[in-house]
This record gives C-alpha cells, structure tokens and sequence, in this order.
C-alpha cells in the first residue's frame, strides 16, 4: 500500500514536470519553405533604403498573431497564418528600424475563449508590442477589452461591425467593414437593379447576424424594404422550407448573407423552388468553394467582394503592382493563390509596420499616435487612410460588386 | 503522536496529492502553465462528479458540459448584468444547477443503459441550443465579456498564482467529499445500487432517490467549476459546451478509470496534458481521444487507475501459481 | 399558410426524414441483432457520402462510385465490429456506449484530417430538373432516396423471412442464446448486422450528397437525429424505424414552416431532441412498440 503510494506521488510530479518540459518545445511560428528573396514593395521599404547589406540586427521587435488555424474557421486561419510567415521572412530581409521582427502566432482553434487565453500569453508571456488577429469576429471581440486594457495595438482582421465600434481607441481593422459589404449590395440593388422589395436569409453565425442587422438598420436609406427575413444554421443541409416562406412574401431580389456551405445550399434550393429572383450574396461567397458547391446554381450569384477577386477591375496602378507581388509571393510560398483572407492578414501586418516606421519608436502611444496618422497606404484589401475617428480605413471605392459566370468571377452588370 | 502518525498514514494518498498540488506554482513563475494548471482544476472538479455519477453510482450522462455551462452562463450574467457579487452569484448558479439536475434527473435516471445515455445527450443539446438561442440573455453566439474576478478581503483571484491555490483548495475539499461518500452509508448504496438495482431495491435501498441525489452533487460540481472558469477568463461563450466537451469529459472519467474516485485525477492530468503535447497536431487530438477511450475499454477497462491492480495480477501469473486467491484485498475507494 | 406551401414543407421534410430513415433503419438492425446502439452510426453515413466523392474525383463513373462507396462503408463496418465491438461483447452496456462513442470521435476526426473542413458536392443521379407538383417542388434525387429506401425496407423483409440466414438473424434477436443452442453462429450474425447497417446507413449519405453537400462534421447531429426517429418509431422495429425518420424530418420542416419566430431554424434541432426526451419519459417503446425496454 505505501509503495503504491509513493508511485503514485512521483508519479503525479513527473506529470506535472513533464508539462513544465512540453512547453519548452511547440513553438508556434513553423517557418515556411524559403522562397527567394524579392524585394516587395510595401510602404516601410521605400524607408530602409539605408540598407545595412548585413540585414537588421538587435532585439526583435515582438509582434503577437491570434489566428484559427484549426477549428471550423481554418479555412481563414490558415491562409491568414502563411501570409503573415511569408511577410515576416520578407521584412526580415531588412528589419524596421533596424530590427527584425518575430511573429508569435496562436491558434485560437475557431474558439473565441481559446482566442482570450492565447491574447493573455501573447501580452504578458511574450511580451509582444501589438496583436493582430483573431480570423474570426467573435474572437476579435473577445480580446478587443482585454488589449484595451492593456493599452496595446490591436489590427483586427475579421468583419463585424462592431470590432469597430466605441472604444476604438486601440483597434484599427484590415478588412472592409461588414457596412461597406452592405453598403455596396444594397446600393447596387438599388442603383443598378433598380429594386426595391428584398428578402433576406442570413446565418445565425456572429456574421449573419451582424449582416442582417445592418441590413435592416439601413434599407430604408437605400429606399428598399425588407418584406421577409429568415436564417438558417451555418451546417443546415435544406433550406427549402425557409425559402418557402419568403417565396410567399413575393420579395423582388433575395439577399443571402453568410459563410459557406450554406449560401450554396441556398442556391440550390432557390433552383430547385424555380425561384427566379436574383441572388444577391455577402462577400462570405468570395471564393471559389460556391462556385464548387453550387454548380450551375451559382452562376449569375451577385456580391461584393475585394477587387483581388477581379484583378482587372483595380483602377490604382500601384496597387496592382503590389496586389501582383502579394499573389505571386503567396504562390511560391504555399502553390496556391491567396484567398481574400490571406490578403486580410497580410494588410494588417504592413499597416502595423509602417506606423512603426514612421513613428520611429515600439512604444504603445507613439504607435498609436502613427497609425491614427496612416495616408495612403496600399494592400490588397484597398487605400487606406486612418484618423482618430475612422479606424476601419476604407471607403466603398475600395469595394467592387461581382458576378459568378462560366464557373468564374466577373464584373456585376452597371 | 501514534494517532497523528496513524492518521497521516491512512490518507497519505490524500496528503501527498495535496501537497504537490498547492505546491505546483511556486515552480514557476510561468503565466501560461498557471493557467494550464489552473484549469486542470477546474476541469478536475467536473471530472469528480461526473466520476461518482459513472462510476460509483454507475449511471452514464452524456450532457454533463451543460451543467458546467449553467454555472459559467450565472455567474456571467449575474455579474455583468445585474452586479451581483460573485460569491452569490457561483452560489446562486450552483443552486440552480443542482434544481436543473433534480428536475431532468427524476425522469431521465429511470432510464436505463442507451436511453439514458441518449437522454442525458438530448438534454445537453437543448441546453446548448437554449444559450446560442436566447440572445437576449446570453448574447448568443457572441458571448459575453467583461466578467469580473474573484476577490476576498483583499485578495485579488485574479493573479494566477492565488487563482490556482483557490481553485485547487476548493477541489481538494471536493475531492475529500468525494472520498468520504464513497466510504460512507450513502456510498455504499450507491455501490449496491451499482450492482443490481433490482437486489438493492429489494434490500430497502431508495435507488431513485440516490441516483438523483448523486446527480445533483455532480451538478453542483460542474457549475461551481463553470463559475470558477469564467471568472478568470472573464469570458465566456457557448462553444465552450457542446456534445463533444460532454464527450471528452466521459472520455476522462473512463481513461482515468470508473471504479475508483482517484480515477478522476489521474483522468483529468492525462487530458490535459496530453492535447499540450499534441499542440502541432492540434487536428489529432480528438483522434487521439477517441482511439486511446477504445483501446483502454477492451484492454484496461478499469482505466489507469487499475494498473496497479492490474500489474499485481500480472506479477503474481508470472510468479506461478500461488495460494493466494485472485481478487486484489485491498479496500474500494481509496484513502 | 397555403397548401402549396404546406406541401412545399412536407416534400423539405421528406427529403431530410429520408435520411434520417436510412440513418434509424442501421440503428435498428444492430440493436436487433447485438442489443448495441451504435452511437457511430451517423459516421457511416458520412463516410458514404465522401468516399462517393473521393471515388467520383478519382474518376470513377458515378454509378460506380456510388456503388463502390456503399460497399467500401460496409467492410468498414465490418472491420470496426472485429476491431471495437467483438473484445467487448461481454463488457456490459456502459462499455459499449462508452468504446462506440469514443469510435464515433475517432472517426469524425479521421474524416476531416482526410478528407478537409470544406464540404464537397456530388452530381445528382438523374439531374436536378425539379418536379413540380401543383406549386410544390421535389427534387428527382429525393424519390431516388424514397425508391431505394423502400427497396431496402421490402428486402429486408424478404431476407428475414423467407432465407435461412435471415431467420437465424432473428433468432438471435429473440434470444441469441437459444439460437445458438440451435446451431446459429454469433458471431456470424453480429458481423452480417454490422456490414448491413453500415452500407445503408452509407447508401443515404450517397444519396443526399447531391441535394445537401457532405462535409465531415454531418455524421454527428444525423446519428442523433437518427436515433430519435428510431426510438420514435419503436426501437427494433425497421418499418417503424423508416415511419420515424420521415415523421421527423417533416416535423422539423413544419417546425420552421408553422412557427412565426424569424430564428426559428435554430429551434429546428431542439424539435428532434425534445421529442427524444418525450419519447423516453412518455412512451419509450415509441409508436409502434417494439421491445421492452427494461430487462431486469
């Protein structure tokens, strides 16, 4: 019985020392296969030209990522994380103010309590001077208070509204609002379609729901009304019978808003129920997955989307230019081309940089200070221009509307 | 000094697991392992009183995150909504938890096997649907934040280091609740009730009674360890209790073995641990999960709580035949 | 509502309720022939569907891939009796439950280690052309699912009664030891049930990948909501298995259909379960009887 015992004990103080000795190895930031040093051209290089050919030495500048590598959300995760790999080995050819950055990136597993203990590590373990993240908008929202209270920087890369709502004072967002999304379908509808009754089917994912209630908040101003709503779960397999119900409310355009599978689904059922509305869709639909879910369904499908999706459709040479590097970078990185997701996490980082480099210190204010500075500065995602009252960056203009044909994306109509 | 010695002797077990157990943060002043070890805790505790319900009492329930979402969903909204001190407010959803369990307890817990396994999943789900429904309540899928910490004449709960020694000081105590159940009259029901419902109901024994009763402290368990959660995270959502949180939990009361309340340490430290060492196969980890809960089912269904017993009869079939009879004498439920 | 509309709903829910007949029926035959519920079950119906994928990405013709799928699904589940359910047969039902549970983790997270998060289409057997039926639609691959279902169900009927092994089946489901008494291998029976219940199960996740898409987490609420329909209909009792998925799916349809909430989906899935709990509080041998439900 005693000897038992005493196994037991040693036992149980291994396990607890083999779990201090697991955290020395698993270090988060896997390095991706190099791929040759070209010279992107982001603001912070026009800087650095007194380039050191040594490269930047000193302390690294920490920088900490949040992103759902695994989870539901990977599909945003993943490539958010191999842009930001990919980026950091590009600046690191240089440094900014000399000195390397390291990027310690979490995985929050699509989970946004997951996402707070991750933020937690990252500010008080890794010490790090700025967080971007999560891939998903309750995750943002989850960490937002906690980086506030830490008074650090956060570049927020998902979509919801209210990640940039009140206090925003140490949150600046990458991608384009849901409210710009929202804006340029119901102006389209309006404008082009000249429409004006519209039924609305969202997720009752964070997304959806934030989409749907800036729909609502914001038909009228578009002169629309909104004759049915109704919403799904982002797993349903048949939305026949919600369809049904708006069918019965006669709307002039259905507007689907949510993250794949189901607007697919919807497609389908609308085909099926010889709903000859058009579709209207969310930038959720942005990617090639719709178009292989929804087969013939999917064509004529109408949406936002970032112009990445239409490379013709960029009016702004030098963003093209820049937009060509980001894809063919990403390309030789990972072999494959860069969702928009990728293109979220990538203007994050850069915008972080350059008001690094332009206020010339890591300090929290002075960054903050800077970024509230932010002119002009260009990513895949659009121009952006920062102030202490606009912390989302963009304007409509950096939006385009699109439309699904021949199994690829198009101009919309005008 | 003898009745000292004796005393320290019979719940050395106890004592010892104690001792590394309060003694664990003074080794490190590492924020992250803190909280890993802190949550250990807090898992811990629902392990325990899912233990005595599965094991003990040998019921099944394949809904048990919901009781852990009921304390973590009152203290959330108790203390954001209406600032309800936060004592009061674990207190309130414990008791809450534990009228939850007696009242779904009654009807489910005559089930028997699969149905109740089945009705226990259905009642998590509806409970998980509840909270991403109710967003007036809850906030849906959005969660809520800003939940405060724990603090005590002037103790901050906050601080991982005072975090740990609270939570693990309250699984302590719940731990030698647990063991002196088991060793007790009630407990001994339970065991009976365990073995033939039918010859313990013949006997006097009140098994409906019982087994609710067991449920509800297992409840009570899960929500206060819930509340703990949510208080240091000062978040919480729905996806933190879903089927397959109901299922890792059961997977850990197993894995860690059914048959004795020890079992759930040694569970809960295994389940923790192990995603930490799969953290770059993040993906596998439920893989893991499942495989190794079928592998100890057909070869150590006592779970690792019985390797001692089992390497004993393991030893003694090496050593040949021997006079001894083949039963481990040693006495049920620890020390 | 119109009736249109209200038959719009009942064709949604037969679509769905098919799906949860064929997942029930797999339920039903094991049950019937080892007393196990295999908390697995949906998985099998996932794997259907993306091995279908997988085998039609291959280039396989879709027939062939259909086909194939449903046979390699039913090896599979061979191979997992042998594996997890043979070494405990004589456990007791809490092991049972607990090693099919855990299998059922296993197997979702294979899934999508293999086969990725996203979900994947599957062309539709006789194209997408919806039927109309007054107002109403229904998609030519759900009277595919209806049409083989009821094949399924009538030879099942035929195999229990009319050949020898089919009769030995249910012998052991009356009482497994008499009829080993007589002659009738076990074990044989067990791993006839497995295979059986795995490649129908399959065969409904073949079907429904044209209309709704398979992706590796659906295993998991079609395997409750199976077993819902199964209890309803009487556990053990494979017509009423079939009654019981139908009635479900419809159900839930009406749910969104008949209910004024604008969120109602969300509620859709609380319909199956609190209708589980009904069941087992109420009537557990659910509609068509069926076996007792307590032994002692």
């Amino acid at each position: 019985m005693r000897i038992r015992h005493v196994i037991f004990i040693a036992a149980l103080v291994a396990g607890f020392a083999m779990l201090a000795l697991v955290g020395c190895g698993g270090d988060e930031t896997t390095t991706t296969t190099a791929a040759p040093a070209e010279t992107t051209t982001t603001a912070v290089s026009e800087e650095t030209t007194t380039t050191e050919m040594a490269g930047p030495s000193g302390d690294p500048i920490m920088i900490g990522a949040i992103v759902s590598a695994s989870g539901p959300a990977s599909p945003l995760g993943e490539p958010e994380r191999a842009a930001l790999l990919m980026l950091e080995e590009k600046i690191n050819t240089v440094g900014v103010l000399g000195r390397p950055i390291k990027l310690v990136i979490e995985d929050d597993q699509s989970n946004p309590t997951e996402a707070v203990t991750a933020v937690n590590k990252l500010l008080q373990q890794d010490k790090v001077i700025a967080v971007l993240g999560g891939s998903i908008s309750a995750s943002t929202l989850a960490i937002k208070p906690i980086t506030h209270a830490a008074g650090i920087p956060l570049m927020a890369m998902a979509a919801s509204n209210a990640i940039t709502a009140d206090p925003i004072d140490w949150v600046w967002r990458a991608p384009p609002r849901d409210a710009l999304a929202v804006g340029a379908a119901l102006g389209y509808i309006q404008k082009t379609m000249k429409l004006t009754k519209v039924a609305v089917l969202s997720d009752e994912n964070a997304y959806g729901a934030s989409g749907l209630a800036d729909i609502e908040a914001r038909a009228g101003d578009f002169g629309l009304t909104v004759v049915a709503k109704e919403s799904y779960k982002t797993e349903d397999t048949d939305l026949t019978a919600q369809l049904t119900k708006i069918k019965a409310a006669n709307p002039e355009v259905i507007v689907v808003w949510g993250t794949n599978p189901g607007p697919a689904v919807a497609a389908k059922n609308m085909k099926q129920l010889g709903m000859t509305q058009p579709y209207v869709g969310s930038h959720g639909i942005a990617n090639k997955a719709f178009i292989d879910l929804g087969g013939d369904a999917a064509e004529g499908v109408i949406f936002p989307a970032g112009r990445l999706l239409v490379p013709e459709s960029f009016t702004n040479p030098e963003q093209k230019a820049i937009v060509d590097q980001f894809v063919t970078a990403f390309e030789e990185a990972t072999g494959n081309p860069p969702p928009t997701f990728a293109g979220h996490a990538f203007g994050a980082l850069t915008l972080l940089l350059d008001a690094i480099d332009r206020a010339g210190s890591t300090d929290a204010a002075d960054i903050q200070a800077a970024l509230n500075e932010t002119t002009g500065v260009i990513t895949p995602d659009g121009v952006y221009n920062y102030t202490p009252t606009d912390h989302d960056g963009l304007t409509p203009d950096d939006l385009t509307v699109v439309q699904v044909q021949g199994g690829t994306w198009v101009l919309a109509p005008q | 000094m003898a009745a000292v010695l004796s005393f320290l002797k019979r719940h050395s077990a106890f004592i010892g697991f104690a001792v590394v157990a309060m003694a664990a943060p003074l080794f490190t002043q590492n924020i992250y392992y803190l909280s890993v070890l802190a949550f250990m805790g807090t898992r811990f505790m629902i392990v325990l009183g899912l233990n005595l319900l599965m094991g003990q009492a040998g019921q099944i329930s394949l809904g048990h995150a919901a009781f852990a979402g009921i304390g973590a969903y009152g203290s959330a909204i108790l203390t954001t909504r209406w600032e309800v001190n936060p004592w009061a407010a674990m207190a309130l959803s414990a008791l809450l938890a534990a009228t939850v369990a007696g009242v779904i307890g009654v009807p489910t817990l005559k089930l028997k096997g699969h149905y109740l396994a089945m009705g226990t999943l259905g009642f998590g789900e509806i409970v998980y649907i509840l909270l991403v429904q109710f967003k007036w309540l809850t906030n849906g899928t959005d969660g809520i934040s800003g939940i405060p910490s724990l603090s005590l004449a002037g103790i901050d709960f906050g601080k991982p280091q005072a975090f740990h020694w609270l939570v693990w000081g309250v699984a302590l105590i719940m731990l030698r609740i647990s063991l002196n159940l088991v060793d007790s009259r009630v407990g001994r029901s339970l065991k009976a009730l365990h073995r033939s419902e039918a010859a313990s109901m013949s006997l006097g024994v009140n098994t409906a009674y019982r087994k609710v009763q067991v449920l509800m402290v297992s409840a009570v368990f899960a929500s206060i360890a819930g509340s703990f959660y949510v208080h240091y995270v000062h978040f919480v959502s729905p996806s933190s209790y879903t089927l397959t949180f109901s299922v890792i939990l059961a997977t850990t009361v197993v894995i860690g073995g059914l048959g004795r309340v020890w079992g759930a340490v040694w569970g809960s430290i295994l389940m923790m641990v192990l995603p930490e060492f799969l953290r770059q196969y993040q993906d596998y980890t439920n893989l893991v999960f499942g495989v190794m809960l079928i592998l100890i089912m057909i070869f150590l269904p006592g779970g690792i709580v019985s390797i001692g017993g089992a390497a004993d009869a393991l030893r003694r079939r090496i050593g040949g035949a021997s006079g001894r009879s083949g039963g481990d004498a040693a006495p049920e439920g620890g020390s | 509502m119109t009736f249109d509309q209200f038959l719009q709903y009942i064709f949604s829910g037969i679509t769905t309720g098919s799906i949860y007949a064929l997942t029930a029926l797999g339920f039903t035959l094991i049950y019937n022939a080892t007393d196990i519920i295999n908390f697995a079950q949906g998985e099998f119906v996932m794997l259907g569907g993306l091995t279908a994928i997988s085998l039609y990405e291959a280039g396989a013709p879709l027939a062939v891939a259909c086909l194939g799928a449903v046979a390699i699904v039913g090896v599979a589940g061979i191979v997992f009796q042998q594996l997890a359910i043979r070494p405990l047969l004589k456990a007791g039902i809490l092991a049972q439950i607990i090693v099919t549970v855990g299998a059922s983790l296993a197997i979702r997270t294979a899934a999508m280690i293999i086969w990725g998060r996203e979900s994947r289409p599957l062309p539709p057997f006789t194209g997408d052309t919806p039927i109309k039926v007054g107002e109403a639609t229904i998609l030519p691959q759900t009277l595919w699912v209806l049409a083989v279902t009821l094949v399924i169900v009538v030879a099942l009927q035929l195999f229990y009664r009319r050949t020898l092994t089919g009769k030995a089946v249910r012998a052991c489901s009356v009482n497994s030891g008499a009829a080993r008494l007589m002659g009738v291998s076990y074990s044989w029976v067990v791993l006839l049930s497995f295979g059986m219940s795995a490649a129908i199960s399959a065969a409904g996740g073949v079907m429904i990948t044209p209309v709704s898409f398979m992706g590796y987490g659906y295993g998991a609420m079609l395997g409750l909501k199976g077993f819902a329909a199964a209890i309803l209909g009487g556990l053990g009792n494979p017509a009423g298995a079939v009654v019981g998925g139908l009635s479900l799916g419809v159900l839930e349809a009406l749910t969104i259909g008949a209910l004024p909430i604008e969120g109602a989906s969300g509620y859709k899935d609380a319909v199956a379960f609190l209708i589980l709990l009904l069941i087992l509080f109420a009537k557990p041998q659910g509609l068509f009887g069926g076996r007792a439900v307590e032994k002692v």
